[in-house]
């Protein structure tokens, strides 16, 4: 048992890596990963949230979705779920611990629509995972991504240093190449696990 | 009212939301390991970008403008759940395909994106030729980037072979992951070369250097949330909620 639930911990955390191999959560991927601090910050908030959302979309597609027969609605429950929790979060956050707030707070608005959320939802879903198997999932998930959004800021504020480079791939374009070349990097965990 | 033509024209070319306004790069990046596929997450979302914008355009008189982006998510929510079941009903093989991001079209920053910044303040009609714009310009993008693609990793375009085996042996890797991020960062590269020799052309001649790169290089682009978060960047979203908060206080 722990070590099939270690397994998925390890396939979620870098074989299937929730950004560079599944594509899930770009947006702020690219957008934030500017600074170390925030892409820190962004990662812990992501692992935050996502793993609330696992545990509350999972309680709500088991003992609410299910025996009403209403499976196909669930696009529209998680979304809802995964927003009022993330509100819930904010207003919590900021009046117990206003120190954390203040550095997680303003990507919180931002992780409404990051895919990363919903998607590991989604998957837990379709895999039919259990609850422990759902959280171990959403962790090494948005684990993984803390680990890629870090690797990238970590690259990228060097790379800003060079004036070498054409001016036409400067940012973006620049970004997305490292990514790729990070994903190959990545690939090479495949057969990892069985 | 605006120009349908000229609406239209702008979503596809002068803002396109893959490469000029930088939206929705997971399904981007995802989907385009064919041209079939590309078009078939194009047309889906492009669907759900009419219904949203027409229906957010059509309440926005009542929707208080605190809970807009929770009342946006569940308008889009409805429309992606109807395209799903009608796609999943009617052709199960690109379901297949395109799998888990039929469902997290919901988080496509596109659609919430043209709810924020054009369906909420214009009328029905131009919330909907922007939405065809828009969609038609993803899809654009999307078809083109999954035939590049198909074509480097698979010789084929839509199915029919292009480069026989004989004469090109495919490379694999296009097709894979790491694929995705470097066709989107060549082309990306190549569509702001573009930009630049416009805008240096326009400007009459004046030399590239004026442009830095770094600066303009802003992945946040048109975001929806961008003013919310400033970037990720504290400082600014504190100082405009500071004002606000002040005003609060004062007012008690």
């Amino acid at each position: 048992m722990f070590l099939k639930l270690a397994a998925l911990f390890i396939s979620a955390l870098i074989v299937h890596n929730i950004l560079l191999s599944r594509f899930l959560g770009c947006c702020p991927f690219l957008g934030v990963s500017n600074k170390l601090e925030t892409a820190k910050g962004m990662g812990i908030a992501v692992i935050f949230v996502t793993t609330f959302a696992a545990i509350m979309t999972w309680l709500a597609y088991t003992f609410i979705l299910v025996p009403m027969g209403l499976e196909y609605l669930y696009t529209l429950a998680f979304i809802l779920i995964i927003a009022a929790l993330v509100q819930f979060v904010e207003i919590v956050l900021k009046k117990v611990m206003p120190g954390l707030y203040r550095s997680l707070g303003i990507f919180l608005p931002l992780i409404t629509t990051n895919c990363a959320v919903l998607g590991v939802a989604v998957i837990n879903m379709n895999e039919k995972y259990g609850l422990i198997e759902s959280i171990v999932n959403a962790v090494g998930a948005s684990a993984g991504f803390l680990l890629a959004i870090t690797l990238m800021a970590g690259i990228r504020e060097r790379i800003e240093m060079s004036a070498e480079m054409p001016r036409a791939l400067r940012g973006l374009p620049i970004a997305l190449i490292t990514a790729g070349l990070m994903s190959v990097a990545f690939m090479g965990f495949n057969g990892l696990i069985k | 009212m605006q120009n349908p033509l000229k609406l239209i024209k702008n979503g596809v070319i002068t803002e396109n939301p893959t490469f000029g306004l930088v939206l929705g790069m997971c399904p981007t990046l995802a989907v385009t390991t064919s041209a079939e596929n590309g078009i078939g997450m194009g047309l889906a979302a492009t669907a759900v970008l009419m219904g949203s914008n027409v229906a957010v355009s059509a309440i926005r008189k009542f929707i208080p403008d605190e809970i807009r982006i929770p009342a946006f998510i569940v308008v889009i929510a409805g429309f992606v759940t109807v395209v799903q079941l009608l796609i999943s009903g009617y052709a199960p093989a690109l379901n297949k395909s395109l799998g888990i991001f039929i469902p997290l079209i919901v988080v496509n920053c596109i659609i919430l994106a043209r709810a924020e910044a054009f369906a909420f303040k214009n009328g029905v009609l131009d919330s909907l030729f922007d939405g065809v714009g828009m969609g038609l310009g993803f899809t654009l993008s999307l078809t083109v980037i999954g035939a590049i693609r198909e074509l480097l990793g698979n010789g084929t375009v839509f199915g029919t072979t292009i480069l026989p085996p004989t004469f090109y042996q495919p490379a694999l890797l296009v097709i894979l992951a790491p694929g995705g991020f470097i066709t989107l960062g060549i082309l990306m590269g190549l569509f702001r070369n573009y930009q630049m020799k416009k805008n240096a052309a326009a400007a009459g001649g004046a030399p590239e250097a004026a442009v830095d790169g770094w600066k303009e290089l802003d992945a946040c682009g048109g975001c929806a949330l961008k003013n919310l978060c400033g970037g990720g960047n504290a400082a600014v979203v504190c100082a405009k909620a500071q004002p606000a908060r002040e005003e609060k206080e004062a007012g008690k």
